[in-house]
């Protein structure tokens, strides 16, 4: 089957997409897109973290099908200029990416918490990436490369 | 491996009227709403549906509404944990404090109760809630709709009322008139499959108790000798006047235990769970009874 769909802004129409396809694999494979990770294919660690309609989700438990006519955004598209989003260069600079592949998905679900509470304090960013595991365990520098994300970006005093 | 690929055609209804007919022409497709519970299954090669029945498209199925003088909530099938959590806070507490302890915030976003009915988990988060609050189903195929009374849904592990050609269209919860509660035993506060769950209704208006108990048992349990003599005790009391000793909610939690038939498993014992439901049962109606102002609410859990 044929799915229409815009990716990062882009519009794709995809033929031979199978009925059963998740939105990873066809973002992966069909669209070439390999910044969303996969990991679990359960939903339980958020490195397939992608936008469909401006909402989080985890990318393997949502069909192919069911993005059709809709928006999606990857790691690879938040940002809209020719540089990083302040989100993925306060990952950098704060230290915050040890294997890394845990990475996009922290990112896309930070971007996401800052855009909705643009001064969040540890609790709220724990809460709020609590469906994103990090294997290396490297969860404290990723809370500082939230909150310095959060002061560039000029919300937090 | 042998799997058949799935080859059907797209079927995406726009209308409800739409999800009906496919449903009774294509027996073989599997609904897929949030896709939280069913995706999983697909990944892993559990689940090979001929296609999906898209319902995310129709009109008005992410909706809710008061109906019933606003005494009830009507909770369309396709309405997300996360609007439950944002705007039902209110009218369904219980049920929202259920759908803060779904998952995360990306399967929140997608998962609804309509699809943890569907799949009948003994563990799904909502179930006790909606058995301390007398839900009902209401349900839907070519052959006319019906509702069907929370008691009489779950039949046993993964196995619920809903006929083959039946979709599930809303769920209708009575609005809180009371204190209501839910707690969870997990091993973490995030991504967690019950080890046990408990919900609380104290129905003030109603002058009666709901309760519901969930991983537990073959299916989600209601306590009712713990209802019959919560009710007992609360008798000339719902107005939150008088008290309610100390030994009435010990009481309380160990007829919630009893109520349920637990086994072991990876999650936990069937020791655990029996002492982790009589804390539950306990301490939720301390909070609850806090709530109504009939007692200190802190000292007693």
């Amino acid at each position: 089957m044929r799915v229409n769909v815009t990716v990062n802004g882009v519009a794709h129409s995809v033929d031979h997409v199978w009925a059963l396809e998740s939105l990873l694999d066809f973002l992966r494979e069909r669209v070439g897109l390999r910044g969303t990770k996969n990991a679990c294919e359960q939903g339980e660690c958020g490195s397939c973290s992608v936008y469909v309609d401006g909402v989080l989700v985890c990318s393997c438990l949502v069909a192919a099908v069911q993005v059709e006519g809709r928006s999606v955004v990857t790691v690879e598209g938040l940002d809209s200029g020719d540089g990083m989003h302040p989100v993925q260069q306060a990952f950098l600079d704060a230290g915050a990416v040890q294997c890394g592949f845990c990475t996009p998905g922290m990112i896309v679900a930070a971007h996401c918490l800052l855009d909705s509470n643009p001064d969040p304090d540890d609790l709220t960013v724990r809460e709020e990436l609590s469906g994103n595991l990090c294997r290396c365990t490297g969860y404290q520098k990723i809370l500082d490369a939230v909150h310095l994300a959060a002061e560039r970006t000029g919300a937090a005093p | 491996m042998d799997i058949p690929l799935a080859s059907g055609p797209m079927l995406r209804p726009s209308s409800w009227r739409g999800a009906m007919l496919l449903r009774s022409q294509y027996p073989d497709a599997s609904p897929i709403c949030g896709g939280t519970d069913l995706m999983v299954d697909i990944n892993f090669g559990r689940a090979r549906p001929a296609t999906l029945l898209d319902l995310t498209s129709v009109e008005g199925l992410d909706s809710w509404e008061l109906i019933d003088d606003g005494r009830t909530v009507r909770i369309g099938a396709g309405v997300s944990f996360t609007s439950i959590i944002e705007e039902l806070s209110d009218s369904c507490p219980a049920l929202a404090q259920a759908a803060r302890t779904v998952g995360s915030p990306q399967i929140r976003n997608r998962g609804t109760v309509a699809g943890n009915l569907a799949t009948a988990s003994p563990a799904g988060d909502c179930h006790p809630v909606l058995l301390a609050c007398w839900a009902q189903v209401e349900v839907e195929s070519v052959r006319g709709s019906r509702l069907i009374d929370i008691d009489d849904f779950f039949l046993g592990p993964k196995r619920c009322a809903l006929e083959p050609d039946e979709l599930i269209r809303a769920v209708l919860v009575p609005a809180a008139t009371g204190p209501q509660q839910f707690a969870k035993v997990g091993p973490r506060n995030a991504m967690v499959i019950a080890t046990v769950s408990f919900a609380l209704n104290l129905d003030v208006a109603g002058r009666r108790v709901g309760t519901g108990i969930g991983s537990a048992g073959p299916t989600p349990l209601r306590a009712r000798a713990a209802e019959q003599m919560l009710q007992d005790a609360l008798a000339d009391r719902w107005d939150g006047s008088g008290g309610v000793d100390q030994s009435v909610c010990r009481r309380f939690g160990d007829l919630v235990a009893e109520a349920a038939s637990p086994i072991d498993d990876v999650r936990g014992s069937a020791e655990y769970r029996r002492h982790a439901l009589a804390v539950l049962g306990r301490r939720c109606l301390s909070w609850a009874l806090a709530d109504l102002g009939g007692m200190d609410g802190e000292a007693a859990a």
